[in-house]
């Protein structure tokens, strides 16, 4: 139902992203989103690609340590003040967030924000009671 | 100077029967009083009456640290607690901790073992002495405080830490000999150059140093840094504590060993067999006059050869050169002793996963560090950061817990670690020691 969220650990060495970018594309994968987490020892790539099992497969066979996780997808209009409509509902309901990102399905039309939160459960409730769209795993993925 | 003209001295023949008898004694009193060297001995067919000669060591069974912990806290003892005056421990990072004893008589031999060693280095009655040796368990304090005393210096019993009040005493009282582990030195002379004190304002001429390996480049930046000359002195409490070997000041080629009170054996470190003189093995360690706490055949797990080339100093001891390795992995960080099976425990026992890891020692300045390089499994792998950071704090806590040394986490990615084709290299010494 929610989004699945393939996530990758990281040493701080040139060139690993692109390998992680270079075996998606020859599986033809596609990424849907993604952020990158950086610590001074350390980085997480977090990514939505279309296939999920696939990317962890392929990720998997060239090493990489590999964790696929649930997210919240929200929709988010496209405009000035669409993620703070949200980010206030976070707000109100006393949500942690443990992290975010965000991108647009095209211009002027629609932003996903994608939630990682400690009380998942208590989240969603928290979405739909303020009316918020809350996006299926099989509407982001399918992008 | 030789403080023991006549036992340093000694021609060889006279010195092995003084060593002959004194074996003989020892075996004797410690089959006759400790009940774990009687069933030791029984058991490999041994009796006192069988050392006819100093080769007939090679049919004592050996002592090792595990026995000692066997015998944990006083089981090795020949006399009763009311005749031992002094008691020592080392740190017992490794499980129990080892636990020596002294009578009065011990005692005083130790410090003039302390006395002949400050002798050696040049060292006289006129002498200010900073000890900067840690006082307490550590043998390394007492040890040399009582030598020095032994000389009749004036004695500073500064211990370790506070390094801008030990640079300030040096300078205000005049210190000229500096007793210290090398790597605090180090850090002596870091602190010297923060506070900005030059080398000449001290009066310092000679370091004696110990209680963890250190190499010829050690030796020099020591000397370049401080302006003094860096002699090195080895022991170990299991024997002694400081005191059992020293460098002359003539020579500074290898450490003389008091063989009038420990006898030395280098045997195979595979086969334990007995090796030549000259030949590379583990040092074994046989006290020849100690009361409360001998040890036959100690296996000190350090690895070096005997030296029998005559000296120009005059000691007729044969010495011993730098200990360059062990037969065991033990590292000596900032003066602690560290097995890599112990971190290898806390990092398996933290979170129920066998992670692979390495080891990294370095040093950065003057300090030891460590850095245990650990891949990131599936198991514990999170997409939050906190989540990995908090377990790489409480793997630091742990560590720091046990072994008393900080210890930095490095997280990195799978088959980074080098696999080898059998036992896996746990440990990168970049030290150069």
């Amino acid at each position: 139902m929610n989004v699945q969220q393939v996530a990758v650990f990281l040493e701080h060495k040139p060139g690993r992203l692109a390998e992680i970018s270079h075996c998606l594309a020859e599986s033809n994968i596609n990424i849907r989103a993604l952020s990158l987490a950086d610590t001074t020892d350390f980085g997480i790539l977090r990514l939505v690609a279309d296939d999920t099992d696939k990317a962890r497969k392929v990720l998997k066979e060239h090493g990489f340590t590999v964790g696929v996780t649930e997210v919240i997808a929200v929709g988010a209009e496209d405009r000035p003040g669409g993620m703070d409509k949200i980010l206030q509902v976070v707000s109100r309901a006393d949500l942690n967030v443990e992290y975010m990102y965000a991108f647009t399905k095209k211009s002027g039309e629609s932003g996903i924000l994608l939630f990682k939160f400690d009380e998942p459960a208590r989240a969603l409730a928290a979405f739909k009671e303020a009316g918020i769209k809350i996006l299926s795993g099989e509407e982001v993925h399918s992008m | 100077m030789i403080w023991n003209e006549k036992n340093e001295t000694m021609p060889r023949e006279e010195l092995e029967v003084v060593q002959l008898g004194r074996l003989q004694a020892q075996v004797e009193r410690v089959y006759a009083t400790v009940p774990y060297y009687r069933q030791k001995m029984d058991e490999a067919g041994v009796a006192p009456g069988d050392i006819r000669s100093l080769a007939d060591i090679k049919h004592l069974p050996f002592t090792t640290k595990d026995d000692l912990r066997r015998n944990y806290p006083f089981g090795l003892f020949t006399v009763p607690l009311d005749r031992i005056v002094r008691i020592h421990a080392s740190s017992g990072t490794t499980g129990q901790p080892t636990v020596v004893g002294y009578t009065r008589r011990d005692i005083k031999m130790w410090a003039e073992m302390m006395a002949r060693s400050l002798a050696a280095a040049g060292v006289t009655q006129k002498d200010v002495v900073h000890n900067a040796y840690g006082y307490g368990l550590f043998t390394g304090g007492l040890g040399a405080h009582y030598g020095a005393e032994e000389m009749g210096c004036a004695v500073i019993p500064i211990s370790g830490g506070n390094s801008k009040r030990q640079i300030t005493l040096m300078r205000d009282f005049g210190s000229t000999v500096l007793l210290a582990t090398p790597s605090y030195t180090l850090n002596l002379a870091d602190t010297m150059a923060e506070m900005g004190v030059d080398p000449s304002e001290l009066k310092l001429r000679v370091g004696i140093f110990g209680a963890e390996p250190w190499s010829e480049q050690m030796r020099t930046e020591l000397e370049s840094r401080l302006r003094i000359k860096a002699v090195d002195i080895y022991g170990l409490s299991e024997v002694l504590g400081p005191g059992v070997a020293v460098e002359c000041i003539e020579e500074q080629r290898g450490l003389h060993i008091m063989e009038d009170h420990f006898l030395p054996e280098i045997v195979d470190r595979d086969t334990f067999e007995p090796l030549a003189p000259g030949e590379k093995g583990e040092l074994v360690f046989t006290t020849l006059t100690k009361e409360a706490f001998p040890v036959i055949r100690y296996r000190t797990k350090d690895v070096c050869q005997l030296i029998t080339k005559v000296c120009t100093c005059g000691r007729t001891f044969h010495r011993m050169p730098k200990v360059t390795g062990r037969t065991d992995d033990m590292l000596i960080i900032r003066g602690v002793n560290v097995f890599p099976s112990q971190i290898e425990e806390v990092l398996v026992g933290t979170e129920g996963v066998e992670p692979h890891y390495q080891l990294i020692v370095s040093r950065e300045g003057s300090l030891d560090t460590i850095e245990a390089q650990v891949e990131v499994s599936e198991e514990f792998f999170s997409d939050e950061v906190r989540v990995l950071e908090g377990l790489t704090r409480k793997l630091q806590g742990n560590i720091k817990d046990l072994l008393g040394i900080s210890c930095k986490i490095k997280l990195v990615e799978p088959k980074t670690i080098q696999r080898s084709e059998g036992k896996a290299q746990r440990v990168i010494d970049k030290r150069n020691i």
